[in-house]
């Protein structure tokens, strides 16, 4: 106990004295964090639409339904304000008095937005009884997308920086001959692994905190559960990419060769973490995501965010995370004999 | 523990090899060794770069595996763990923490050897003084020379009085002044009963050691007293004995193909 508590305590020595990894640990993911916020959270995009020999009634309805309804004599100019990107759409009559769109079409998101705006505008004067009354099982209506997929970045933010750091410090510790040296001692191989965690992991459970704190706090994302949960799924994340790391850099030779690991390990697991929708995808890639650690921890971040989710719902997730971190410390270990034998 | 089992054992040697063998893949660094090491004795192993002589400071102190053939410290067969606690090693390179300070670098090595707070304190005070850093171990190790990084790996070597202290290539950067006092050292060391293994490829270095084991691709060429060496082979110095060894070596029946 006492070697893992002198490691550990080198480790925190060291970080101390090296500010600027310190400082990319803790306020990287805060900064990327909150310019994500800003990037996805800004305001509703109001959609400019060409009329041209519309009924004056229909265009009122378009300008109530939300749209920037800007009037053209003719067709011909209003369309060729759309080939110059003024307009999103233009909206006619055709002989037979049925209205013609034509859309801009290169953003699927736009085009999805002025169909729904026209369907809202043409369904006109329903009566307001006839709607129905929503409630919210989860999440409220002033739910922004930054919120759903906010729990996801957080746990893929504190994987990503503890991967990266893992993995170059271990690297440096065989490149700069001190694991050799190391080795020289009587320290077990067990010793220096645990010793690794207990150091790394208390920057990782610092590193935790302070994301859960900013976001829900600062950035205000939508947050139901309990805080503890979360900081709990957050440590467990951040350990895995501990033990990865270290485990992947026995098999590099250079902070180069860490950095190809990013495509590798890091990028494939954001595709299969829940930013993008499982369901959609073919199902055999679907079953993919059961080797990625980050898919369990975004899973419970979002169940425990969003949803409030208890112990019940997320220990299934908290136990495959714990056991990927037992698997991974445990052939570090066994990666270790390739320096020594004992 | 260590203490009954060093005085019940203390008639053995410190280091007996026999038959080693050791290969990376297909190349051969160490072939069929053998070589005793009594205690008290400043044993130096000469050889070119590349000989083999980190491979076998390794296998005698139980880092390494031998393929075949056995290896024994102080009496004890390796590779034992406990007996990690019993050598002191200093490695070719300065395997140090830059951003630490000297101090800190002492204290982490000193606990993985198992020493109290106070007797550390002590230790790390007496080794200081000893290699002469004792007003610069609150300077991070980044701000140290070359030779003071030498220093301060001899100093953690020491930390835990060793019986065994087995350094690789000590020397081997640092200016002829501060070698000086080095070898001094390591002479006194060796008078108070420790027993001191140094590889080196500097000629003159090897002259000041009690005994030699000269090294060339994996084989032992000649062990004895470097003025024993130089007067069996009649040459004039260590330098043109191990050329005449080689030679022998090469050209002799115990040469194996190449």
């Amino acid at each position: 106990m006492m070697r893992v508590n002198a490691l550990a305590l080198r480790i925190i020595q060291q970080f101390l004295r090296d500010r600027r990894t310190l400082a990319l640990l803790l306020l990287a993911p805060l900064l990327i964090l909150t310019l994500m916020k800003l990037v996805f959270d800004g305001q509703a995009v109001t959609i400019t639409m060409g009329t041209a020999q519309l009924p004056s009634e229909l265009s009122a309805r378009l300008d109530d339904a939300g749209a920037d309804v800007r009037a053209y004599d003719d067709l011909e100019s209003a369309l060729e304000d759309l080939r110059k990107g003024k307009l999103e759409a233009v909206i006619t009559r055709q002989e037979n008095n049925q209205p013609a769109l034509t859309l801009e079409g290169s953003d699927p998101s736009k085009s999805k937005a002025v169909l729904l705006l026209i369907q809202n505008a043409l369904r006109g004067n329903v009566s307001t009884e006839a709607l129905p009354a929503v409630t919210y099982l989860h999440g409220s209506s002033d739910m922004a997308s930054f919120d759903s997929f906010g729990p996801v970045l957080i746990g893929f933010f504190s994987f990503f920086f503890v991967f990266l750091l893992a993995g170059v410090s271990f690297l440096r510790e065989r490149t700069s001959g001190t694991l050799e040296r190391l080795l020289a001692t009587p320290i077990r191989r067990q010793e220096i692994v645990t010793g690794y965690l207990v150091g790394f992991g208390l920057f990782a459970l610092l590193q935790a905190t302070l994301i859960a704190w900013f976001s829900v706090k600062v950035l205000g994302l939508y947050m139901t559960g309990s805080i503890g949960y979360m900081l709990l799924i957050n440590l467990l994340l951040s350990l895995t990419a501990l033990t990865l790391g270290t485990l992947l850099s026995s098999f590099a030779s250079s902070e180069f060769q860490i950095i190809q690991f990013i495509p590798i390990v890091i990028v494939p697991q954001a595709f299969f973490s829940g930013l993008f929708n499982l369901d959609a995808m073919n199902p055999w890639l679907q079953k993919l995501s059961i080797v990625m650690p980050l898919y369990y921890g975004a899973d419970a971040m979002r169940g425990i965010m969003i949803r409030a989710e208890g112990w019940a719902d997320i220990q299934q997730d908290a136990y495959v995370l714990l056991g990927f971190s037992a698997v991974f410390a445990l052939l570090n270990v066994l990666a270790l004999r390739k320096h020594r034998k004992l | 523990m260590s203490v009954l089992q060093s005085e019940t054992v203390s008639a053995e040697p410190a280091v007996v090899i026999s038959g080693v063998t050791r290969s990376f893949g297909q190349q051969r660094i160490i072939d069929d060794v053998s070589l005793t090491i009594p205690r008290g004795e400043l044993f130096g192993l000469l050889g070119p770069s590349g000989s083999g002589k980190t491979t076998l400071v390794k296998l005698m102190t139980g880092i390494d595996k031998a393929d075949k053939g056995s290896v024994s410290m102080l009496g004890v067969p390796l590779p034992k763990l406990e007996m990690l606690h019993r050598f002191g090693y200093m490695a070719q390179s300065d395997a140090l923490y830059m951003e630490l300070s000297g101090r800190q670098n002492m204290m982490f090595f000193g606990k993985l050897y198992g020493l109290n707070r106070q007797s550390l304190r002590q230790r790390i005070d007496e080794t200081a003084a000893l290699v002469d850093l004792s007003e610069h171990l609150h300077k991070p190790v980044t701000a140290f020379s070359g030779g003071m990084k030498r220093r301060l790996s001899l100093a953690i070597a020491l930390l835990h009085q060793p019986e065994v202290l087995v350094l690789d290539e000590p020397t081997v950067g640092i200016d002829p002044v501060l070698r000086k006092s080095v070898w001094k050292e390591l002479k006194i060391l060796a008078k108070n009963g420790t027993t001191v293994i140094v590889t080196t490829h500097v000629m003159d270095e090897a002259e000041k050691c009690d005994r030699l084991g000269l090294i060339r691709d994996g084989h032992l060429i000649a062990v004895d007293s470097p003025a024993s060496i130089i007067a069996s082979t009649g040459c004039g110095s260590i330098e043109e004995a191990f050329i005449a060894l080689s030679q022998q070596q090469r050209f002799g029946g115990q040469h194996d193909e190449s």
